[in-house]
């Protein structure tokens, strides 16, 4: 299957240390001024994934999309070091990029498939700073093609694919047809660390730059955010020295 | 019970004499002679000659290992009287329950065990300067103990010395933020201690493997190296200031948090790196580093140890200020690290890999002089693959094949550790001697270390206890580091198992004077005995 596939590095996102994570004291979200921005991790399992196929000479070319601000570009360089060929910029910045969601993600790529003609979009299956798990669907939704989600095993069979997908009651095999969006789960692979000589090589690939109006799409977001909260302070526990101490306390809070 | 008890331990005391260290005098008959005149042991090591010789013979003739535990000296023992004493300031901290006492017994390693039957754990500065007050006037020999992480045998009872806990004196006293001077009591825990800072945008100035369990006041007894001395340098420059107690109960305050004091005699460098022997640290006031805004780490694979060092060079002229480590391992290590630990080498196979830290403030500014460094040193041929993280948790993953390594090698049989200094040019020598050597003896014979600082760490693994092994590597290890005039403890300290090799690293005028300054502030000499200094000195 010869194909060029569009491997989505979505989501530079926040990687947090705890207990670093603070929330903005105008409770409108997460400090993240000062804080290391870096690939998801799901995603760099899609981009080793899709490294992966083109090393096996099934696919033709791998192009790696980050929608973000200027620094999205070293998220790029990332991929392009691990093998990617090319990378795609879609600049988002400020209030825009605060906002940004997958459903305004999930139109930036679906434009962006119909402009490269890529037959196969290879994403993680959830960014880690929100947690969403809803672009690869929605990209999916929104190009008419099938998916196939929480991939753990993927292969390709003529101009089918096959997947095990990781599901609740264990392990689902399907197969569907190209052009095709997969987002990959944990056990689908283990990235490679990029090594010296393809960093080199990294820094000479293009990156382009386009805005989110050249590809038709408007990143005005449909959700307002209304709070965020950090949770409750966990309360210190308590010792006791006997059973009947015990129960006393228990009847005390009115938990038995 | 208690009468079987108190046998059993008896038993115990006495068989500890026969440790497996001592199956070396029947098997030390065997030992082939060493060459003395060899070329590579200088005229200067006579000295040396001399006192090994009166090493490896005991007085009546037997050859006893010089690491094993001497006789017990003449210390009381605990009564009931004196655990009433202890029960009476300490309630509730004084443990005596042999279940609970067990871990304070052994070390880290699971190489030495005492028989301590008592383990105290004070709060405060007080309550240890009434211990040792107490102690000191019954002749009862005290153990400090912080985390147990400890590698020469120091940090554990030989006999049945109290166990002086520093765990519960894990306060932190004071912050300046400005200065970035921290004030703690000596119980707290090194990683503890790094959150803490952390959070406040500073970090410690030393870190090691032990880190989640080792306390700063038993880092600043064994005057800690590890990764970051290269950049930070050593406790003696770090520490501003210290709270000890005495071997008599007083309270010595030199807690300063002053930068620049001039004022007399320097007291706390002795006690830094006196490993619980000169007096027990109770409190630490440290000079911190700011956190570095930009951290990266790369790791680098080379082909011969002349290009490593080349490699060093290259990285101090053009990395120079953000350099804050240089680590090295050899393939064998990465064997290890694959075989036990599951961990997988990020790049191809090479003989050397390096590890290498860099912490600026500027991440535009150190990517471009890490980005020159690398391009400098590929096209040069110095370096035949690599790979770079500047992420927190590809960091972690690569630091943890260096951290590591001593994990690793528990799980490849019993290990004999060293801990040498040499010539930076030399450090390899001695791990191919060492295999050419060994030959067929060893199961494994790896080296490692903090080659920025000229340390190696020398390790060498049998399936079991293996006394003929021991015999063929000790005192081969500690003459050719003797021959290079380097030092047979880089780090590790002397503790129970290296105290008599002094000789090999310090001439005996100097190992005198040291046991002048114990007895006069320790006379009865109850303060972690038979640890640090020479038997031989006790007469």
């Amino acid at each position: 299957l010869s194909c060029k596939v569009l491997s989505s590095v979505v989501t530079p996102c926040y990687c947090f240390v705890s207990p670093q994570i603070r929330v903005k004291p105008d409770n409108t979200g997460v400090v993240t001024d000062g804080v290391k921005h870096s690939m998801n991790p799901f995603c760099e399992i899609a981009v080793e994934e899709a490294v992966k196929l083109k090393e096996k000479k099934l696919i033709k070319e791998v192009v790696a999309v980050s929608c973000g601000p200027q620094q999205s570009q070293e998220t790029i360089r990332t991929a392009l070091a691990m093998g990617a060929d090319r990378g795609i910029h879609v600049d988002v910045s400020g209030k825009d990029y605060e906002n940004l969601g997958p459903l305004q993600v999930s139109k930036i790529l679906a434009a962006l498939a119909k402009q490269e003609d890529a037959q196969l979009i290879l994403l993680g299956k959830q960014a880690i700073d929100d947690d969403c798990n809803q672009t690869g669907q929605m990209t999916a939704a929104l190009l008419d093609w099938p998916q196939g989600t929480f991939a753990s095993e993927v292969s390709l069979e003529g101009d089918k694919i096959n997947l095990v997908r990781e599901i609740d009651g264990g392990l689902e095999h399907i197969k569907i047809n190209t052009p095709a969006v997969i987002t990959a789960d944990l056990r689908l692979n283990t990235p490679r660390y990029a090594t010296l000589p393809n960093i080199m090589k990294a820094k000479k690939k293009k990156i382009v730059t386009v805005k989110p109006a050249d590809l038709g799409v408007d990143v005005t977001s449909r959700l307002e955010v209304l709070k965020v909260e950090e949770p409750p302070q966990r309360q210190a526990g308590m010792k006791v020295e006997t059973v009947e101490d015990l129960v006393v306390k228990l009847k005390e809070a009115g938990r038995v | 019970m208690a009468g079987l008890l108190k046998r059993a331990l008896r038993l115990r005391t006495a068989l500890r004499c026969l440790c497996d260290y001592n199956m070396l005098s029947r098997s030390t008959a065997t030992l082939s002679p060493v060459d003395f005149h060899s070329p590579f042991l200088t005229c200067s090591s006579e000295q040396v000659l001399a006192s090994t010789r009166k090493l490896h013979a005991g007085a009546d003739g037997s050859k006893v290992s010089p690491s094993a535990a001497p006789e017990r000296l003449p210390f009381c023992r605990v009564t009931e009287e004196d655990l009433a004493f202890f029960r009476k300031i300490l309630a509730g901290r004084t443990i005596v329950d042999p279940d609970l006492v067990e871990p304070s017994n052994v070390d880290w390693l699971k190489s030495v065990r005492g028989s301590s039957e008592v383990l105290l754990r004070p709060q405060t500065t007080e309550e240890v300067s009434q211990i040792l007050s107490y102690c000191n006037s019954r002749n009862l020999a005290v153990n400090p103990q912080g985390g147990n992480t400890g590698l020469v045998g120091g940090s554990v009872p030989v006999y049945d010395e109290i166990i002086l806990s520093t765990s519960l004196m894990n306060k932190i006293l004071n912050f300046d933020s400005i200065s970035g001077v921290l004030t703690c009591q000596a119980g707290c825990v090194l990683e503890n201690l790094s959150f803490y800072l952390e959070e406040r945008d500073y970090i410690m100035p030393l870190d090691l493997g032990a880190k989640g369990s080792c306390q700063i006041g038993g880092n600043v007894a064994t005057n800690a190296g590890g990764l970051r001395l290269l950049r930070y340098g050593s406790l003696h420059g770090t520490v501003l200031g210290l709270e000890l107690v005495l071997a008599d109960g007083q309270v010595l305050d030199c807690l300063s948090t002053l930068r620049k004091d001039n004022t007399g005699y320097d007291l706390k460098q002795l006690f830094i790196g006196s490993e619980g022997t000169l007096g027990v640290i109770t409190a630490v006031s440290i000079l911190c580093p700011r956190k570095p805004k930009s951290v990266n780490v790369v790791f680098l694979g080379c082909e011969t140890f002349e290009q490593l060092l080349k490699t060093f060079q290259l990285c101090k002229s053009m990395l120079g200020e953000i350099l804050s480590a240089f680590e090295f391992l050899d393939s064998e290590c990465m064997r290890l690290l694959n075989t036990h630990l599951k961990l997988p080498n990020p790049i191809s196979d090479c003989p050397f890999y390096i590890v290498i830290e860099t912490s600026g403030s500027d991440p535009t500014h150190d990517a471009q002089k890490l980005h020159n460094f690398l391009e400098e040193a590929m096209t040069s041929s110095l370096v035949s693959d690599g790979t770079v993280a500047t992420e927190e948790a590809k960091i972690k993953a690569l630091w943890s094949l260096r951290e590591r390594v001593t994990e690793a090698l528990t799980h490849d049989g019993f290990t004999y550790k060293y801990d040498i200094s040499l010539p930076v040019e030399r450090i390899y020598q001695l791990v191919t001697d060492m295999r050419k050597h060994l030959g067929n003896r060893a199961k494994s014979v790896v080296g490692y270390g903090h080659v920025g600082d000229g340390n190696l760490h020398l390790n060498v693994t049998s399936p079991s206890k293996d006394p003929a092994l021991l015999a063929a590597i000790e005192p081969f290890v500690y003459e050719w580091t003797a021959s290079c005039r380097g030092s047979i403890s880089a780090e590790h300290g002397l503790g129970l198992k290296k105290r008599n090799y002094i000789y090999y690293s310090k001439q005996s005028q100097a190992v005198a004077l040291m046991g002048n300054i114990k007895a006069m502030l320790d006379p009865k000499g109850i303060l972690n005995p038979y640890k640090t200094l020479p038997d031989n000195l006790k007469q």
